[in-house]
């Protein structure tokens, strides 16, 4: 007996031993080209760091639902991983900055020498009271839209609309041809919130939308009843299934030639790929109506969490992740780009060329819906008020509760 | 040294053997209801309100503004239209079914299974499977599922939007109609087990003491059989009310809130309240709600099954 206990207890302290030397990544990154890209960024980890064990702490489930509740119940407990994917902005700010439950990793990145290696916009979006929180490791872009090539040259659209008038002429063309002019798929209700959101981009500007989030600009702004009218209208022209559909549904409609637009992030880019499709030759893309010039963002960022158990290790690993080689290594598995404006283009595809190229030049303009621009309580009001707006069509309720909903979750 | 008698001993042993569970109850249920009690009374309705920990009393705050939420309003609407047809669904085609089993007509054991195999599914599967079914499709083109269906029977007028309609009758969303018929679908069987169960159990000898006093086999049902088997009504209507009201699953799988809240339900507001808006006393408040609710269905019979084996 005694002897088995002994045993026990070698074996105890060699783990613990053992274990010091360990990292715990938390994420969501469970499906797909995702899971790849994350394992293919631990190798690259592995090559420098050998001897660190890595914890592959993941939860299932789309867009991080799931795991953001376990996250919570960690962070409030006082256990935190070493480092955890998080939408950058507000999603991390609101959470886990305001509540003093993050290191400022500023420095880190001034030591590394690669603070200017990301646009100026987006560590701000990282950022409070001055301090970087965390770093960006891919952007998606959010104001894109994809078409089906062959519908739109069968109606005969041979110049992409630029601005929502000349949008909704292309929509009618295209709906008396017979096909759905716009595909949407709002049964989990945050893609019809996306699409307002580009379409807000668009009637108030970079520099109006981005004033939003830091009081610069009101939601009394005539630009907010605007973008509900022109979602109004647009309301006309998409499929009237659109509540028994997810994203994929509708993306899935302009492969299969029964829709010419989808307003969606560039993660449907990846989609029509995996479907066989090649970027250019079936499908097209043009960046939302009257948002050219800016860049929706839309961000996975990791960060240092205070008592992180090993954190040496972390740091580590925002070394790696911050990286050109950890950048494009994970990012073109992944499908989107990467955060760092110095990485390989020849890397990515036609697509993700031409994003890189705006996300270097345009303006970037933080997502309300996948969590960056307003702290979570908004972006959920906000939801809930276009979910019953594509209903009652009641501009004047909704323009109501997007104030209120400002008034109490935005400062 | 005081001799403890033998019946003392054994009613102790039993307080000692049942005192882990008692003890693990009151904590992790009834401790954690008034835990989410004090919280639904708080203003813990951001993350960083909740991590500050300073609990400050609102009141009924958190009540108030609810029952003034147009979404609230209408997810209470659909919960009681929802549980009322559900459960005379599951009642009406259980009986049928176990009536017709009951007549012992060849074949009827393998029905029975048949009947009873959609229990053995999780909700969310059934609810996947029916959100295929009643989805519309692209109409007029491109139907889908029953709308195919009908397409192919050449039954096209009966084509319409199921569950993404956004029809309302009195408060009486049309959408839920689909969700309702899902519910009875995996549902009916249970009811159809319980009734058949009654039936068997049925003294024969009151039957055939009926059929020589001349009764109609009508009459032997509805004067003899239904009566005895009141009491498993109730306790069916217990089951599936309780079931109905707290419902998730299968409408978060099939059709979620649905256009305009058509399908939503309190436990899928509860659900995104609390982890996706972080508005956690308010979350508290709605699985207040939703327990009150439900303890006006169960207590009165807790009550009076208590009270029954009190008297024996």
């Amino acid at each position: 007996m005694k002897k088995v206990l002994v045993i026990l207890v070698v074996l105890l302290l060699s783990y613990a031993a053992f274990a010091s030397n360990q990292l715990e990544i938390f994420s969501w990154w469970t499906g797909g080209g995702e899971e790849e890209g994350l394992l293919a960024l631990y190798d690259v980890f592995h090559k420098y760091y050998p001897d660190v064990e890595i914890i592959n702490a993941t939860v299932a489930g789309g867009a991080g639902t799931n795991a953001k509740a376990v996250l919570k119940t960690r962070m409030l407990g006082g256990n935190p991983p070493d480092s955890f994917q998080v939408h950058g902005g507000m999603e991390l700010i609101d959470t886990y900055v305001v509540t003093g439950m993050m290191e400022p990793i500023t420095g880190l990145l001034e030591q590394w020498g690669i603070k200017d290696k990301f646009p100026a916009d987006i560590l701000r979006i990282c950022s409070y009271n001055g301090e970087i929180y965390s770093i960006p490791v891919n952007v998606h872009r959010g104001n894109v839209v994809f078409y089906n090539k062959a519908i739109l040259e069968e109606v005969g659209i041979k110049e992409l609309p630029a601005t929502w008038p000349e949008f909704i002429e292309a929509l009618k063309k295209i709906k008396a041809a017979g096909y759905v002019p716009l595909a949407l798929g709002d049964k989990n209700k945050w893609t019809a919130t996306h699409l307002f959101e580009d379409i807000l981009l668009s009637t108030l500007g970079a520099y109006n939308y981005n004033g939003l989030w830091n009081g610069r600009t009101s939601f009394d702004h005539q630009g907010v009843k605007e973008a509900l009218e022109i979602f109004k209208e647009l309301m006309n022209y998409i499929n009237e299934n659109h509540a028994s559909l997810t994203w994929q549904d509708a993306t899935l409609l302009v492969f299969e030639g029964k829709a010419a637009f989808n307003v969606m992030g560039d993660w449907a880019e990846g989609y029509l790929k995996t479907l066989g499709w090649t970027p250019g030759k079936e499908f097209g893309w043009m960046t939302v109506p009257g948002t050219k010039g800016s860049f929706m963002v839309v961000t996975d960022t990791f960060g240092l969490p205070k008592n992180a158990p090993h954190r040496e290790n972390a740091i580590k690993w925002l070394k790696i992740i911050s990286s050109v080689e950890g950048q494009d290594t994970f990012n073109p598995i992944k499908g989107s780009i990467p955060a760092r404006i110095d990485a390989d283009k020849s890397l990515y595809d036609d697509y993700l060329t031409w994003s890189m190229n705006d996300f270097a030049t345009n303006a970037l303009c933080p997502s309300i819906i996948h969590g960056s621009a307003a702290p979570e309580g908004f972006a959920t009001a906000l939801n809930d008020t276009i979910n019953m707006y594509i209903t009652t069509k009641d501009v004047k309720k909704a323009l109501r509760e997007i104030t209120y909903a400002a008034e109490d979750y935005l400062e | 040294m005081i001799q403890i008698k033998g019946s003392t001993r054994r009613r102790l042993l039993g307080f000692f053997i049942l005192l882990p569970t008692l003890i693990s109850l009151g904590i992790f249920v009834y401790g954690f209801i008034g835990w989410t009690v004090r919280v639904s009374f708080s203003n813990w309705n951001s993350f960083s309100k909740l991590m500050k920990g300073e609990y400050i009393f609102v009141g009924l705050r958190n009540y108030f503004r609810l029952f003034e939420d147009p979404r609230f309003q209408t997810d209470l609407w659909n919960t009681l239209f929802f549980t009322l047809f559900f459960i005379l669904g599951c009642l009406s085609l259980g009986i049928l079914l176990a009536v017709l089993l009951d007549k012992g007509l060849k074949g009827s054991r393998i029905f029975q299974n048949l009947f009873l195999f959609p229990m053995a599914i999780s909700f969310v599967v059934t609810g996947t499977v029916w959100s295929w079914i009643f989805a519309p499709g692209i109409l007029p083109k491109f139907p889908q599922g029953m709308n195919l269906l009908y397409k192919l029977l050449g039954l096209e007028s009966l084509q319409w939007s199921w569950y993404t309609s956004t029809v309302s009758i009195f408060h009486f969303n049309l959408a839920l109609i689909p969700v309702i018929i899902a519910a009875i679908w995996q549902l009916s069987g249970y009811t159809m087990a319980m009734y058949l169960a009654g039936l068997r159990g049925i003294d024969q000898a009151l039957i055939e003491a009926a059929k020589v006093d001349g009764a109609t086999s009508r009459q032997i049902f509805w004067r003899i059989k239904f009566p005895i088997l009141r009491p498993i009504t109730l306790s069916a209507m217990i089951i599936l009310g309780h079931i109905s009201l707290k419902i998730f699953d299968l409408v978060y799988s099939m059709t979620g809130s649905g256009p305009n809240n058509v399908t939503d339900v309190p436990a899928i507001y509860m659900f995104e309240t609390t982890f996706r808006a972080n508005k956690y006393a308010t979350g508290s408040a709605i699985a207040i709600v939703m327990l009150v609710m439900v303890a006006v269905v169960i207590v009165p019979y807790l009550v009076s099954s208590m009270k029954r084996e009190v008297s024996k």
